[in-house]
Formats: structure tokens, C-alpha cells, sequence
């Protein structure tokens, strides 16, 4: 080693070992990447250091002696020298571990966090050997639950405060605190306040003991049995890493995994414990075929043929134009390349979509022009959020934005029709009445008003704009529209946000009616050309149906069969009841699933999908990043993979998508979609575990480049209006099969403000009726002070709807 | 010259020494009235640096030298007013806050001044309402009368003080729990640095001092600091209030010059031992303080002299044992409070305090085994490395460390006191 410090580096001794460090790094950290080890219980990289367990005490010598200190708390100077295994340091340690352990009761043989226990890990490593300890222990009730998903045993807890920090510093909701002091200092929540926070979870992770644990892993497996495999959260768009966990066949967790360019080791409840649908008694475990008495168990025989028979039929009558495509946003690329092969070559339709009505232009959510990557918000000097409430929908993506605007000092800027997870950080919060955005545009973009100092904070760059679809309600010229005033900013980037998990990479794949594989436009004739080259099959032209379109389509009889992938219409479209009377009129429904659902009872033939680890794949998250999924499980009886069941359809139909493995779906998709060139199988294989790779690479060509478009429209006046919104735990699937989740879905509700409610002669937890563009719905009407004024809100998918329409009525019931 | 200054009105004027007539009538606010009239808050500063007082808080840090840790630029700035007092044994700052809270105000506005804060609080313990009252109306009668607000006595200078009462915590005395608190937090100490100077209370520089310090701001200002230094020993400027308790025919609080000897002090001012026992030891600045025996009551009561007999003067409070005291639960009883007191934050401190405690407290009801002895020691050890004097630390906070000092008081000095009490199986009192 040269005596010159590397820029950005700083030399340090550590144990007399000479090495070069990142200047500004706490020393503990330092040390690790050195190679030295510094036992630590408080300190967690992703937060703020507090220097409060002791454990990381270390000697440090300085110019007024050797100062016993701790690692986490001091940053690394030019020159530093270091003792991690004086004497005096070993002692320190060993009266660290020796005092945790006095009060701990040592109930490893029963603890869940037994075999991947930093305590006991770090005792073994550094502590004493016994214990000099004879008065009685601390004794607490135990375990209590401070949530419905986490017990507390504050006999365990070593009072780190890693779970306290997490709340308030992280996620932003801090509901567990300390309360008493000295020996009698416990973790607790406050009276009457659970800990009802979407990220509950990540405390139980990051408890270096077995204090806090989880209803939905409790007791289910000691760590040493169980399998792991590192894959991709399938909950939503964001693409967090996760570790998922089994044994006997069971998915029993999933953890996150730290990575920089996502989760950074985060996961919100949803995704953490939305695992147990995998396992539930419902899943589908063989065919069913529609009988007299609803749907009856079939043979795969009768049932492929079945579907391929009848789509063949309504294809020789009506055309294959009279087909259609619903799903593909659930799955794995290759499994939705596979639908949109086989619906564009083997059945020979445009007719396709991923989204289901609530989306965006398909464009501008696979191919926006100046696309954002997460990672651009650790040095975005301000953000835009105008589209969901990240905290229900991409709940990461909210952490990453919430760590933004406090930690890092970015300026926010958050609009919405009321209030959302991020305006308690934002510094700026705008609100509007759904179907009146644009107004708000317009004059957020001539700086009018309150809007001005937004727009003052928007015009330092770097700036990071999200946007997507505020409320279902909203059409989707308002986010292209936010899109394109964010590209007008002067140092910006966009990012727009759909929630569904593989949305973009379906679209990316094709599952659209614009979109050929690889984000070529279906209505450009060379590509659609090179395409029929690669397939030998034409392929239809661009002017196929999006899902309203179907639905509309299978209104006017010009659609009269369905294929859904992993799709359930008649629930998620924003107007639910609509899309189920007309699935109600097809004439053939084949459905690829998981599960029976609202749709499938429907259905003619309904095959048995594998779902989320039970096929391997890739998947591509909000910013373009294709990351691996990993199989570690089997599935339930005969369930197989859905390109499998499209192939052996497209087989019997005369023709084939060459599906033969995952793998070779992926070799295909490199070489069929230009802009995923390069990001080969053993390439994303490579990267698996990193950062997976944001397509297109460098080496790749992406055909189009988005560029958002604003076209304005005249605010809609009505007297009110419906801001019709996901929330977190809603009626879906992975939510309602699983134990943990289903019982987190709020009790439908309609919101209003107290002026609004005034004028109507409503009282807060009234009976109200709710009338909108497609029915009505009596239920209970509470406040909502943040609401914009003449907007009610109703959360999506919570077992009522009223259509989708913007007016709505509401009146008081006696 | 001046041996007393702290306490002279209000032992002139027990009637009526907390209220703003007497206060004026006896030359109070003058040295206000001249500072913003005729001198620079630089001129101000200047002269409680000449003056070498050291903090009366506990820690003794010189308060001139502290005041100039404050970044030249960042505004605001705060001053906090330390009058959490609650090292058991002192109550001088009641005193001073109860009997002549107005030398107080215009001590912090003389400061503030000097420091340029517009904004000050007093943060006074929460077992301390009386005090508080007495304050909180001589700061309205100080309004009234144009000495707080805005635009003080005519002149551009503005200043606010708050007063908050504590929710009745030891640890809020160290000064970065106490601005936790203040801001609203659970009182815990800060890691330091950042030091309150330079980040404080609401992330701003702040300067905290000692109700006892700041009192002492007048008589600088009327007098100049040189006169201040002119008392007393070098390294113990000034005179100083002492909490005398325990053992003694006269405890009470006692202004003194420092440099008169412990026998001055306990047999003098203190009239010496009821019923003319034999004094056994006695702590010499409050709980923390490691105590002193006989041996020293000929040592003169100066920071630095006592510094050398590996103890402190912290706080001023001294509580004399005679031999009837049992040290076992003499130190038992000091130790149960630092373990109660725990903020609960430093391993350590947390558990190691407690697990003192509950020794000494086993050993005293005669369940102690031989083997504590050393364990007594071993674990006060790893609270503070090496059982140095000043302490080391393996805790954020010298809290910790405080409670191994009546456990090595009596392990080195009265060991055998100890041991009889394992052998005979009680306290051989």
C-alpha cells in the first residue's frame, strides 16, 4: 500500500493492521469492510447510530490517551488507530454481553429467534462464559400482542431500540416507544394504541433477539430446517428482494434482503406476510369445467381440450378477433410472454391487456421518455409525488421517498385529493377534487398561489416526479399529463408508478394492445414484421382492445371469448359490477389461476396455475429492472405452470409458443424484445442477488421513447364528486387467503368532510346511502378533515362499489 | 473583602428578598440598566470570562471558556438555564429560585445579552413548585417593570424566558436529557459531541448553565469579573453555596469562600457531630461524589484539592456519616437511586446499577456471599473501566459511573464494615 490515500479514503489502523477506509464512515462499518468484525446490537447501517446498547466499544487512541468509545458512533479521521481486542475492550464487551444476558431468560430452545440469534451469535463470539448473575430475573407478562401481526416478549427484549428508531426514523409511525426507565425500562405501545403500522414487520427482522415475533411465523420452524431462496416480492411494482423461507413443502416467511437500488432491506406487511395465500386449502389443485352445478372437477385431458376446442370454434365462427386477453400483471415475464404469444400468434388477436382499466398509457408506463430510476431519490434535491398514495400501494416506495425528504433533505412536494402517508414529511401539499387536476396543474405550472412555492422547490434539480393514477376514477390523461410537466422541470426525472406486480413487465412483454415484446409499438409495421419473423406467425395489427375495451366489446357481442391470466375483471376493474355482466355474456371464459374467483365462476375451463415460488422466472419492476423469482416449492397437486398450460392449449389449437421451460422463454425474450438484449438467463442469473439489471442495457436498442403528451380537459364541476382509491388491505386475494392479512381489511367506509356532511345532514358513523354511476350502496359515512371539499372517498375493493363514475349522490339514511 | 454574595439579601431581607421592589431597593437590575446601556455584549462576556467561574452544576467546567464554544454565525442560539437540581443532598438552587429568583432573571438577561439569545428557559425539577411559582412571578413582575420583552429597557435587546417544570427525573440534570425533555423527548442523554454549544436544543447552539452560576452574573457586572477573581483560590473563584446535610448540628445551605478546610466547613459552619460522635465519612459533592474520611477533614475545600483526593466537589452537596451510619446500606441507598434513576438507554447503567443494587441490598439483609466482594467490584469495573477517579466510562452519561462510587467507597475504605456483614449475617451495627 502506497503512503498517498486514495481519494475518498482515509488510512486507519485496526489491531495494527494498516488500511484504507471511505473517508465519513462510522468506524464500525469501516471495520467490517476491513475484515474486522465489531459485535453490535443497536447499530443497524440503515439507521441512524445511537451508541446505546455499549456493545461496540472499542479503543480509539487520541491525544489525550486511549479513549474506551463506541464504533457506531464515531466516524473515521486520516490516521486513526484502533483496538477491537485490547483488554480492555475485550472486558468491556464481555460486561456488555454479561449485563444483557443477566435479565434475558435464556429461552433459546423455545425461541423462534434460536440458531440466527445476534445475541446468541455474538455471546458465543465475545461473551463471557457463564454468568455471575443469582438474583432473580426480570419478570413481565409475555408475550402481549401490540398488533394483530406482533407479539412483544419484554423479558427477551436487550432494549436496543433498533424496533423504537425503526417507527419513528423509517416508517414514520411511531407507536412503540420506551416508557419506564432504568432496570424496568420496556418497549410498549401506547394505551390503547396498537401497533398498527404497515412496516410492523421489518421490526421483527431486525430484533437481535427473539423479543418481537411474528403471529404468522410463531413456533412454525426453528431456522436451521428451513430452505431459502432469494426472489422478488410479488406483491407490487416495486421489486423488493426478499429471502423466501419453507419447510416441509410450506412457505413459512419472507425477509427482506438489503439491496441499495430497492428495498434497502425493507418490506411493508403486505409483502412480508402476504405469503400465506401460497399455502391456503382454496388453491386451485386440478381443472374444473363449468357444469350444471357450477364448476366441476375435470381431467387435464378433457379440460385442455376443452378450452382449445372452444376457442377454436368461436375463432371459425366469429374470428379470432372475437378472442380476447385479460392478465399477465401477476406473473413472471415469461409466463405473460407466453400469453401474449399465444393470443397474438396461436389465436391470432390484438385484443390484450395487463391492466385492468386502471392503469396508464401503456407507453408511458413501459417506455416513458427521461425514466427515473428509486435510486435517483437519495440525491433528488426535490420530488414530485401526484398519483397513488405510495403507502397503500407501493408501501417501499414510500420509504424510499419518506427517507428522501427527511434524512436526505429533499423538498417534496406531494398532491392528492386529501391527505396521504407522505404529507406529514412533504413541504409542500397540494389538494384537488378529482376530475379538477388539471386545474391544479396549470397552476402549479405558472407557479399561481400556494402553488408557487412548490413550484419554486420543484425547479431545484435534481428532481424525481412520480406519478400514476391518484384514484380509479381519474382517467389517465391527468398522470401523462404531470408526466410531461415534470419533463419541462429542469433537472428532472419521471417515474411512473402502476401497482400491480408485474404490470411493467407484462407491458414490456406485450400484454397490451400497443406494445409488441420488448417496448416496440404494435402499430409500427417493421416491428410487428421482425416479430411475425421471430414467431412465424403474423402478428395483428395495432388497433386491438385495452381492457375497457373488451369489456365493451363483450357488451356489444363483437368479443364473445376470454382468456384470463391470473385475472380477476369482474373484481379489479374500477367498476366492477359492469365488467362482471359482461364476462357474464361470453361465451367462452378460459381461465389460468390460483384461485376460484368472482371471474373463474364464470368461466367454462379454469386450469390450475403455480404461483409465486412454485415457478421460476423474472419479473420487472417500476423502474425497468428485470429481477429473478426462484422456485422452492412444488405447489398444491396438479397445478402446473400457466405457460405450460398455454402451451399445451396452443398444441391442441395446431400451433405452439415453444414453451419448454422458463428458461427457454427467457432465452426467447432476449432475442424477440430489443430492448431486454443482453439481459440473458445467465446474465440475470448473475445478477440475482445485486441489483438485477434495469433494461434496456446498454448494449440493447429500445424502439420507442414515450414522450408524455398534456392534453387538457375542462374540469368537471359536479356537486360531488368520488375519489375511488386502493388501500393496502382491500379485498384481494393475497390479502383475504391469507390468515394475517384478511383480518386488516378496514370495514367499508365512504369518507366526507365535516363541512360536506353538514350540508348534507350527515353525522360522522352514520348510515348513508352512496349513489354513483353504477348503483348504489348504503354503509357508514365518516370524517375527513383532509378531504378536498365536494369529494367523497371510498376505498377500492373493500366489497362496495358504486361504479366508477366521478358524480355521486349521498344522502343520509334515518 | 466579599465573602458572601448569593446570599446576602436574602438574609438581609427574609421577608420579601424574592420581590421586585426589594430587589431594586437593593441595587438589583443596575447592572442591567448598564450593560445595555453602555456596554457591548462582547464587554459583558468578557467580564464573566475574567471572572474564572466554574460552572456550579457538578461538572466545574469553567463557564467563560464554555460560552465561547458557540459557532460565531448560527442564530438563534438559546440559553438554558439548569435548575433541575437533583443530585440528592443539594438544595441550594431552591434556594437561590425560592428566596431570590429576580438575581436569577437578571443574571439571564445578562447573559443573554452577552450572548446574543433572545430566547431563554429555566428548566426546573418537577418537585420543585414553589420554586417554580416564586420564579415564574418574578419574571412577570420583570415584564411589568420593562426587563424582559421586547425592546428592554429602551434599548434594541429582546429577550423571553420560559419556565418548565420536569416530570421528575435525576437524569434531566445532565444537560442533554434535560434538552430532550425540554424539546419534549424521553430525558435521555445525548452522545456528545455535537456538544449543546454547538447543536442543543432544537439542533441549535445552546448554552446551558447552573441557576447558581448565573446568579453570580450581577455582582460581575456591578463589581467587574476581576473582583469575582479576587476571591477565593485560583481554580475556585467566587464563593460558593454548600448543601450541608446529614450528621451535623446546623445542615443548611452555607455561602463560603473555597479554601477553608472540611473541619471549617463541617465542624464550624456545620457546629460539628449531634452528641459529639465520631464522624465516619462523608460525600463531599453529592451522590456521585466518592467519599472522604477523617483523615481529610483537614484538606481545604477547593475543586482541585479535593480532585486530588480522587473525589469532587460536583455539586456542593455534603452529607456527613457519623459511626452510626451503616455504610452497606449507606451505599445501598445511593445506589438504589441511581439504579431507579437509570434512563434506561446504556446497558450498563440499566442493568449493571440495578444488579449493584440488589447485591448490596442482599448483603445488607445478611444474604451476601464472600464471593461478592470482588463481583461488587468486577461489575462497578465494567460500568467504569479501571475504577479511575475521574471515572472512565463505558456509558454515554456519567450516571453509571456514579453509582460505582459508594460501592468502592466502602469496598476500599470500609471493607471489613462489609465482610462482617456476609460473616455475621447483618449489619454488625
Amino acid at each position: 500500500m502506497s503512503d498517498e490515500a486514495t481519494p475518498g479514503m482515509v488510512k486507519i489502523t485496526i489491531d495494527g493492521r494498516e488500511m484504507q477506509v471511505p473517508a465519513g464512515d462510522l468506524l464500525i462499518a469501516a471495520a467490517e469492510k476491513a475484515g474486522t468484525y465489531i459485535p453490535r446490537f443497536c447499530w443497524h447501517s440503515r439507521m441512524k447510530p445511537v451508541g446505546l446498547c455499549r456493545m461496540c466499544l472499542v479503543e480509539v487512541e487520541g491525544p489525550r490517551g486511549t479513549m474506551l468509545t463506541t464504533s457506531c458512533t464515531m466516524q473515521v479521521n486520516d490516521g486513526m488507530v484502533v483496538h477491537t481486542e485490547s483488554d480492555v475492550v475485550k472486558k468491556a464487551q464481555e460486561g456488555v454481553l454479561e449485563f444483557l444476558l443477566i435479565n434475558h431468560p435464556l429461552d433459546c430452545p423455545v425461541c423462534d429467534k434460536g440458531g440466527e440469534c445476534p445475541l446468541q451469535d455474538q455471546t458465543v463470539s465475545f461473551g463471557p462464559g457463564e454468568s455471575r448473575f443469582v438474583e432473580e430475573k426480570r419478570h413481565f407478562e409475555k408475550p402481549i400482542p401490540i398488533s394483530d401481526l406482533v407479539l412483544l416478549d419484554r423479558e427477551r427484549c436487550i432494549l436496543c431500540a433498533r424496533c423504537t428508531r425503526f417507527s419513528e426514523e423509517i416508517s414514520g409511525d411511531p407507536l412503540i416507544e420506551f416508557v419506564e426507565r432504568g432496570s424496568g425500562t420496556q418497549v410498549l405501545t401506547f394505551p390503547d394504541e396498537p401497533f398498527a403500522s404497515y412496516f410492523s414487520g421489518n421490526t421483527v427482522q431486525i430484533c437481535p433477539v427473539g423479543a418481537l415475533t411474528a403471529t404468522a411465523y410463531r413456533f412454525r420452524a426453528r431456522p436451521w430446517d428451513l430452505q431459502a431462496a432469494e426472489s422478488t416480492c410479488p406483491h407490487c411494482s416495486v421489486g423488493c428482494r426478499i429471502s423466501v423461507q419453507s419447510s416441509q413443502n410450506q412457505v413459512l416467511r419472507f425477509q427482506g434482503v438489503d439491496v441499495d437500488s430497492t428495498n434497502q432491506g425493507w418490506l411493508c406487511d403486505k409483502g412480508r406476510f402476504g405469503f400465506e395465500y401460497l399455502n391456503s386449502p382454496d388453491r386451485l389443485s386440478t381443472p374444473k369445467m363449468a357444469g350444471d352445478d357450477g364448476l366441476q372437477e375435470a381431467s387435464w385431458i378433457d379440460a385442455l381440450d376443452a378450452a382449445a376446442s372452444g376457442l377454436m370454434s368461436i375463432i371459425d365462427e366469429h374470428g379470432p378477433g372475437a378472442v380476447a386477453g385479460i392478465g399477465g400483471a401477476r406473473g413472471t415475464n415469461e409466463e405473460a410472454y407466453a400469453f401474449g404469444k399465444f393470443l397474438r400468434s396461436v389465436v391470432g388477436t390484438g385484443h390484450l391487456d395487463a391492466q385492468i382499466g386502471d392503469g396508464l398509457e401503456p407507453r408511458l408506463l413501459a417506455a416513458p421518455a427521461d425514466r427515473g430510476l428509486i435510486g435517483d431519490l437519495e440525491k433528488a434535491s426535490s420530488i414530485l409525488v401526484w398519483g397513488p398514495d405510495l403507502k397503500e400501494e407501493l408501501p417501499v416506495l414510500y420509504l424510499r421517498v419518506r427517507r428522501a425528504a427527511t434524512e436526505l433533505g429533499a423538498k417534496l412536494v406531494v398532491a392528492h385529493p386529501r391527505r396521504t402517508g407522505l404529507d406529514d414529511v412533504a413541504t409542500h401539499t397540494l389538494r384537488y377534487r378529482p376530475g379538477a387536476g388539471q386545474d391544479l396543474l396549470r397552476r402549479l405550472a405558472a407557479g399561481e398561489g400556494d402553488a408557487g412555492a412548490a413550484l419554486a422547490a420543484l425547479k431545484e434539480g435534481p428532481t424525481v416526479v412520480i406519478t400514476g393514477l391518484a384514484g380509479l376514477t381519474e382517467g389517465p390523461d391527468l398522470a401523462e399529463a404531470v408526466a410531461a410537466f415534470g419533463r419541462d422541470l429542469p433537472d428532472a426525472t419521471v417515474l411512473p408508478v402502476a401497482r400491480r406486480s408485474n404490470v411493467f413487465g407484462a407491458l414490456d412483454m406485450g400484454v397490451s394492445p400497443a406494445l409488441l415484446p420488448g417496448r416496440a409499438s404494435a402499430v409500427d409495421d417493421g416491428a410487428r414484421a421482425t416479430l411475425s419473423g421471430h414467431w412465424g406467425a403474423d402478428v395483428p395489427d395495432g388497433s386491438g382492445r385495452d381492457t375497457a375495451g373488451i369489456i365493451e366489446g363483450l357488451e356489444a357481442g363483437a368479443i364473445r371469448a376470454v382468456v384470463l391470466l391470473g385475472a380477476d375483471p369482474a373484481v379489479d376493474f374500477p367498476d366492477p359490477a359492469r365488467a362482471s355482466a359482461a364476462l357474464a355474456g361470453a361465451e367462452l371464459i378460459v381461465a389460468i389461476d390460483m384461485f376460484e374467483s368472482v371471474s373463474t365462476s364464470m368461466a367454462t375451463v379454469v386450469f390450475p396455475a403455480l404461483g409465486f415460488t412454485e415457478t421460476e422466472g423474472t419479473v420487472t419492476n417500476l423502474e425497468g429492472r428485470v429481477q429473478k423469482v426462484s422456485r422452492l416449492l412444488p405447489g398444491p397437486g396438479g397445478a402446473r405452470p400457466s405457460w405450460e398450460i398455454l402451451e399445451d392449449v396452443a398444441t391442441r389449437m395446431g400451433g405452439s409458443i415453444g414453451a419448454t421451460s422458463a428458461g427457454v422463454i427467457a432465452t426467447e425474450i432476449e432475442k424477440v424484445a430489443p430492448a431486454y438484449a443482453g439481459a440473458t438467463w445467465d446474465a440475470l442469473n448473475t445478477a440475482f442477488g445485486r441489483d438485477g439489471i434495469v433494461v434496456p442495457t446498454a448494449d440493447a436498442t429500445q424502439p420507442i421513447e414515450y414522450v408524455p403528451v398534456d392534453r387538457p380537459s375542462a374540469p368537471v364541476q359536479r356537486d360531488l364528486v368520488l375519489h375511488l382509491a386502493r388501500v393496502l388491505y382491500d379485498g384481494g386475494t393475497t390479502v383475504q387467503r391469507g390468515l394475517s392479512l384478511a383480518k386488516l381489511a378496514a370495514e367499508p367506509a365512504v369518507y366526507i368532510t365535516p363541512q360536506d356532511a353538514h350540508r348534507l345532514g350527515v353525522a360522522d358513523g352514520s348510515a348513508v346511502r352512496l349513489s354513483g354511476g353504477n348503483g348504489s350502496a348504503e354503509l357508514t359515512a365518516r370524517f375527513d378533515d383532509s378531504l378536498t371539499p365536494g369529494a367523497v372517498y371510498l376505498p377500492f375493493n373493500l366489497g362496495i362499489s358504486v361504479g366508477s363514475g366521478l358524480e355521486v349522490e349521498l344522502e343520509a339514511l334515518a | 473583602m466579599t465573602d458572601r454574595i448569593l446570599t446576602t439579601r436574602m438574609d438581609a431581607h427574609p421577608a420579601d428578598s424574592n420581590v421586585l421592589a426589594r430587589y431594586e431597593a437593593t441595587g438589583g437590575y443596575a447592572a442591567l440598566r448598564t450593560a445595555l446601556a453602555s456596554k457591548t455584549p462582547e464587554e459583558i462576556a468578557a467580564e464573566v470570562k475574567a471572572s474564572n467561574i466554574r460552572g456550579r452544576g457538578g461538572a466545574n467546567f469553567p463557564a467563560g471558556v464554555k460560552w465561547g464554544f458557540l459557532p460565531p454565525e448560527t442564530r438563534p442560539r438559546y440559553l438554558v438555564v439548569n435548575g433541575d437540581e437533583s443530585e440528592p443532598g443539594t438544595f441550594k438552587d431552591r434556594q437561590l429560585l425560592e428566596r431570590d429568583p429576580h438575581q436569577l432573571v437578571e443574571g439571564i438577561a445578562l447573559s443573554a445579552y452577552a450572548l446574543d439569545v433572545r430566547q431563554a428557559f429555566v428548566y426546573i425539577r418537577g418537585e420543585y413548585p414553589r420554586p417554580a411559582r416564586r420564579l415564574q412571578r418574578a419574571i412577570d413582575e420583570a415584564y411589568e417593570a420593562g426587563y424582559l420583552g421586547t425592546g428592554i429597557l429602551g434599548s434594541g435587546f429582546d429577550l423571553d424566558i420560559t419556565v418548565h417544570l420536569g416530570g421528575g427525573a435525576y437524569i434531566c440534570g445532565e444537560e442533554t436529557a434535560l434538552l430532550n425533555s425540554l424539546e419534549g423527548r424521553r430525558g435521555e442523554p445525548r452522545i456528545k459531541p455535537p456538544f449543546p454549544a454547538v447543536e442543543g436544543l432544537y439542533a441549535k447552539p445552546t448554552i446551558v448553565n447552573n441557576v447558581e452560576t448565573l446568579s453570580n452574573v450581577p455582582f460581575m457586572i456591578n463589581q467587574g469579573g476581576a473582583a469575582y477573581d479576587a476571591i477565593g483560590p485560583e481554580g475556585a473563584r467566587g464563593t460558593r453555596l454548600f448543601s450541608l446535610s446529614g450528621h451535623v448540628r446546623n445542615p443548611g445551605n452555607k455561602e463560603i469562600v473555597m479554601g477553608m478546610t472540611w473541619r471549617d466547613l463541617i465542624y464550624g459552619l456545620g457546629g460539628g457531630i449531634p452528641e459529639d460522635r465520631a464522624i465516619k465519612a462523608w460525600i463531599p459533592g453529592g451522590a456521585s461524589a466518592p467519599w472522604l474520611l477523617p483523615e481529610h477533614l483537614d484538606e481545604p475545600v477547593t475543586i482541585d484539592d479535593v480532585g486530588r483526593l480522587k473525589t469532587m466537589l460536583g455539586s456542593g452537596a455534603v452529607v456527613v456519616m457519623d459511626e452510626t451510619t451503616c455504610v452497606v446500606k449507606a451505599a445501598h441507598r445511593i445506589v438504589r437511586f441511581f439504579a431507579h434513576e437509570s434512563c434506561g438507554q446504556c446497558t450498563p447503567c440499566r442493568e449493571g446499577g440495578s444488579w449493584l443494587e440488589r447485591m448490596l441490598a442482599r448483603i445488607e439483609s445478611g444474604d451476601g456471599r464472600m464471593m461478592d466482594l470482588d463481583l461488587l467490584l468486577d461489575v462497578s469495573d465494567n460500568i467504569s473501566p479501571g475504577l479511575t477517579w475521574p471515572p472512565k466510562m463505558t456509558t454515554i452519561c456519567p450516571l453509571g459511573p456514579s453509582a460505582t462510587a459508594p460501592v468502592t467507597s466502602i469496598m476500599w475504605h470500609f471493607r471489613n464494615e462489609v465482610e462482617a456483614h456476609i460473616t455475621g449475617g447483618g449489619c454488625p451495627l
